[in-house]
């Protein structure tokens, strides 16, 4: 009955339109014809782009058969992202569809459990059709966007399902269940994200990847699509790509101080550590946030969206008020986790809280995964706590280290190096490294390293946090490599003062003292180095810059020392000598 | 009527044989905006700054303590849904800016389930409800919401994109949906009917005014939630009406008798009084009392009392208070889907 009466009055509509819009019929006809057209080829152009960008999704499946999602591979050798509540289910191997019509092996690289993102590697290619990363900055309220992916485990042919609509808010912030799955800086879509979407990709109308879909509000309304899905934005995932190849378990951020809105709609600091390195900053209690991350903060969330996006050991111009006046510092923001707390968080029971697609409990499927993974996946496995895939982490040490030895510079064991070099201010000073004593002499001063303590014990000298036992361990690394250092990981990259891109990092721990070591990007000479003797203190920070030949190797002419706000030397390299050690 | 003449409207809802005669002006067949449709940023930006997220009761029990209101006139006049939200001596506004202020309830309209705020702001963008835009199936739409609550602050609220599907009566699915409301509305193919969208906009895609998102309904013969609005020309002689009631209401001389009518007089035990603005349920009706004989039951909900609307417990006492014992009072009650009205006399 309704239905005709719906009938009767669209009728009746278009009567009347027909009437008024007879007299301008000639016109209406000329323009509806353009209309059609420009409509056909607005529909053409839209489908082309879905095809094109369609390729590069591929659905992921639990190697048991139990459970699964989507991803999209964005390099030719296959490394896809997904969603961390995906893979936790498939373990350290798993299977891909493409529309190819083709399944692939793939193995779990990297795993960002707070914010929801694994990185896997299909195998088989090298020529995977890959997604092209947008800038999800420039995403507007309003853009069309479209999902692909394997709502409902759908894709049993492989083919996607594509789902389309509008960006419905952009920099949205959702919560995350305990300290996991925290979507900050997302998007909002009403394009049709379901149990399944998991981990697939949302496109710009341009084919661009913007965001990697994952989450959706439901409440009340069951598992299914309610106009309200969100997608992690691909420029948060481009900030820890570096970091996810490295095979770790990575974690966010934490600035150590957390914010509030006061009566006046300002947002406040209401709690700081004194450990943490934004009050060494100078950052206190009842300081007015006014920018963060180079975004200006009038909002808690806005301060959660700038911190929910960067990795753990970042640093970030901050800047506050306090009696009108405002100050401008850079904070490095520590880990949320220890890595303890991650190991058993990621290890631990199955989060009940996954805001995807939810699962049966899963039986012990890794020992009959043993046998079943293929020799060419195995080969990409290695299993180590603290890491997703411990392999990656190895392939990635070995690439860096052997870049960098291929710049000529030292690197025998048994070395000693005499480095003769003065301060600005012409003083003098003498240093000698050597994995059987070091020491150094600046003006009237001279001290060595005793290598029966403990090299924290031995801040030497004492403003410059420890510039000393920082010259010996690097020199450590140099001339025995990471494999005899000690405990040396690629951490991921980081951005370093004075490099375009982020600085390679590999981490070392030797006698409690904690090291990073930067790379460059480009043709990974070593470029600076940072020691902590205590974590809770500012690390001694090391810049080696100007690389020329000195004794047939490639030595730094000019090495900053900086400790803190207050300390900091610059020394011009006049000589270096290199020995053999005679203990 | 809202509409800038009496053409348009039939025109636009084509419900008479009248628009077979009444030429249309040509500016009518193409809307008369100079915005290109195309332009969807800056439709938004300018349906933004119209947009209120509103907070008040509730938090508990699945019942969220927000919604989503619409500006209709500069100085801060809100359209939003008549909800529980509303429940509260502390119903706050939050405008595009982030700005925070406090709301008084100027009136609603138990019928149409809207509800009128006022803020104190000044030329602030609102919707022109005198140059509401309309639809039909087919009509591609704009969804404003503050859905899930999930915008804060200054940040925009939800946008969704759909097309009118339908325009039926709610009172055509009649028994299904538990609703006070049973006028027309456009029903939307998007999923617009979610927690904190009700008092959303609908807008065409020149970000006129077409329909406000009403409060949330399931179907209790197949639990599925219904996607609608309700239509501008509903809204425009229902917002005049709760404007003039409202004034008329408004206790300027009120005369309290020396022996005034009460509760207990007529046989009416309302819900114990927990909120700031307790909706007035009846819990228990006395046997043989006037309100028995008016045949009123416990779990209505007085709507009216003496020709004012009675938004909460202590409104209906204080308007019982200025009636004489000896007097004849009308109350109006809802009882599901039904308004009653009875006059009732205490012996």
């Amino acid at each position: 009955m309704m239905g005709i009466r719906q009938c009767g009055s669209a009728a009746f509509a278009g009567a009347a339109f027909m009437i008024a819009s007879g007299v301008f019929q000639g016109v209406a006809s000329g323009q509806l014809a353009g209309d059609l057209l420009a409509a056909r080829q607005a529909e053409a152009r839209r489908i082309a782009v879905i095809e094109q960008a369609s390729r590069a999704s591929c659905s992921v499946f639990a190697a048991s058969g139990q459970g699964g999602g989507s991803g999209v591979v964005i390099s030719a050798d296959g490394l896809a992202l997904t969603n961390y509540h995906v893979v936790k289910p498939c373990g350290m191997y798993m299977h891909c569809s493409m529309p190819d019509g083709q399944l692939y092996d793939a193995v779990l690289v990297g795993l960002d459990p707070t914010g929801d993102v694994a990185l896997i590697k299909l195998l088989g290619r090298d020529d995977f059709p890959t997604a092209t990363l947008g800038d999800s900055d420039q995403v507007r309220v309003g853009d069309n966007c479209f999902a692909v992916g394997n709502p409902f485990l759908l894709a049993t042919n492989f083919e996607p399902t594509v789902t389309w609509g509008i960006v419905s808010g952009v920099h949205r912030y959702q919560y995350p269940a305990g300290t996991l799955l925290e979507y900050a800086d997302c998007l909002q879509t009403d394009a049709a994200i379901n149990p399944g979407n998991s981990g697939g990709p949302l496109f710009n109308d341009r084919g661009e990847l913007i965001g990697i879909n994952g989450r959706a509000s439901f409440e009340k309304r069951g598992r299914v699509n309610v106009g309200v899905g969100y997608a992690i934005s691909i420029n948060q995932i481009k900030l820890f790509l570096d970091h996810l190849s490295s095979g770790r378990i990575v974690d966010h951020a934490t600035l150590g101080a957390t914010v509030g809105t006061d009566h006046q709609g300002r947002v406040i600091v209401d709690n700081i550590l004194q450990t943490s390195d934004a009050y060494r900053r100078g950052l206190r209690y009842g300081d007015e946030m006014v920018s963060f991350g180079g975004r200006s903060i009038r909002t808690v969330n806005q301060f959660k969206n700038v911190l929910g996006i960067y990795p753990k050991g970042w640093r970030l111009p901050l800047e506050y008020r306090r009696d009108g006046k405002t100050t401008q510092i850079e904070v490095r923001l520590a880990g949320v986790h220890s890595a303890q707390q991650l190991i058993e968080l990621v290890e631990g029971r199955q989060g009940d809280s996954m805001p995807g697609p939810r699962r049966p409990p899963q039986p012990d499927s890794s020992k009959s995964e043993k046998s079943t993974i293929p020799a060419a996946a195995k080969k990409l496995i290695e299993k180590k706590s603290g890491f997703a895939n411990y392999y990656f982490n190895r392939i990635r040490v070995s690439e860096i280290w052997e870049r960098y030895a291929a710049q000529g510079v030292a690197g025998n064991a048994d070395q000693k190096w005499r480095v003769e070099a003065r301060l600005a201010d012409q003083t003098p000073v003498t240093i000698v490294l050597s994995q059987t004593g070091s020491g150094m002499q600046w003006g009237e001063q001279a001290a060595v390293l005793d290598l029966d303590l403990d090299l924290s014990e031995q801040v030497i000298p004492l403003e410059s946090g420890g510039l000393l036992p920082a010259l010996h361990l690097w020199q450590r690394l140099v001339t025995l490599g990471p494999a005899r250092f000690g405990d040396v990981y690629y951490l991921g990259g980081l951005p370093w003062n004075g490099v375009a891109g982020n600085a390679h990092v590999l981490t070392g721990t030797f006698n409690v003292v904690q090291m990073q070591f930067m790379f460059d990007p480009v043709d990974s000479q070593m470029i600076g180095l940072e020691m902590w003797t205590d974590p809770h203190r500012d690390p001694c920070v090391i810049h080696f810059d100007n690389y020329r030949s000195f004794a047939g190797t490639m030595f730094p002419s000019v090495i900053r020392v900086q400790n803190g706000d207050q300390f900091q030397w610059e020394l011009f390299v006049d000589d270096v000598t290199l020995a053999q050690d005679d203990p | 009527m809202r509409f800038a003449n009496t053409s348009q409207a039939i025109y636009f809802f084509a419900i008479g044989l009248a628009s077979w005669l009444v030429p249309v002006p040509p500016t009518l067949v193409q809307p008369a905006v100079a915005q290109s449709p195309n332009d969807i940023h800056q439709v938004l930006q300018s349906v933004q700054p119209k947009m209120v997220k509103i907070f008040g009761a509730g938090g508990l029990n699945r019942l969220e303590a927000y919604q989503t209101g619409c500006l209709i006139s500069g100085d801060g006049l809100i359209l939003t849904s008549w909800s529980y939200v509303l429940d509260s001596d502390d119903v706050a506004v939050m405008l595009s800016d982030g700005r925070r202020l406090v709301a008084e309830l100027v009136g609603f309209h138990p019928q149409l389930e809207i509800a009128l705020l006022k803020i104190d702001v000044a030329e602030q963008p609102f919707f022109d409800l005198d140059a509401a835009g309309s639809a039909n199936s087919g009509t591609r739409v704009l969804v404003f919401s503050n859905l899930y609550g999930i915008a804060t602050g200054n940040e925009a609220v939800s946008v969704q994109r759909g097309v009118v599907a339908a325009k039926t009566k709610l009172a055509a699915r009649r028994g299904a949906m538990e609703t006070a409301y049973q006028g027309p509305v456009w029903i939307l193919d998007a999923i617009t009917s979610n927690p904190g969208s009700a008092g959303g906009a609908v807008t065409d895609r020149h970000g006129q005014l077409i329909g406000l998102v009403g409060k949330e309904l399931r179907s209790s013969q197949s639990n599925v939630w219904l996607n609608y609005a309700i239509p501008v020309s509903e809204l425009g002689p229902a917002i005049d009406e709760v404007l003039t009631g409202s004034a008329r209401s408004r206790p300027a001389t009120l005369v309290t008798p020396d022996e005034p009518m009460s509760l207990e007089l007529l046989g009416i035990v309302l819900v114990p009084n927990v909120l700031a603005r307790t909706p007035p349920f009846i819990d228990q009706i006395a046997p043989d009392s006037p309100a028995a004989r008016a045949g009123f039951r416990p779990d209505d909900l007085i709507i009216e009392v003496a020709g004012a609307l009675t938004p909460s417990r202590n409104e209906v006492t204080r308007r019982l208070e200025n009636v004489d014992r000896d007097s004849a009072v009308t109350i109006t009650v809802q009882r599901g889907q039904q308004f009653i009205k009875q006059t009732l006399r205490v012996n």
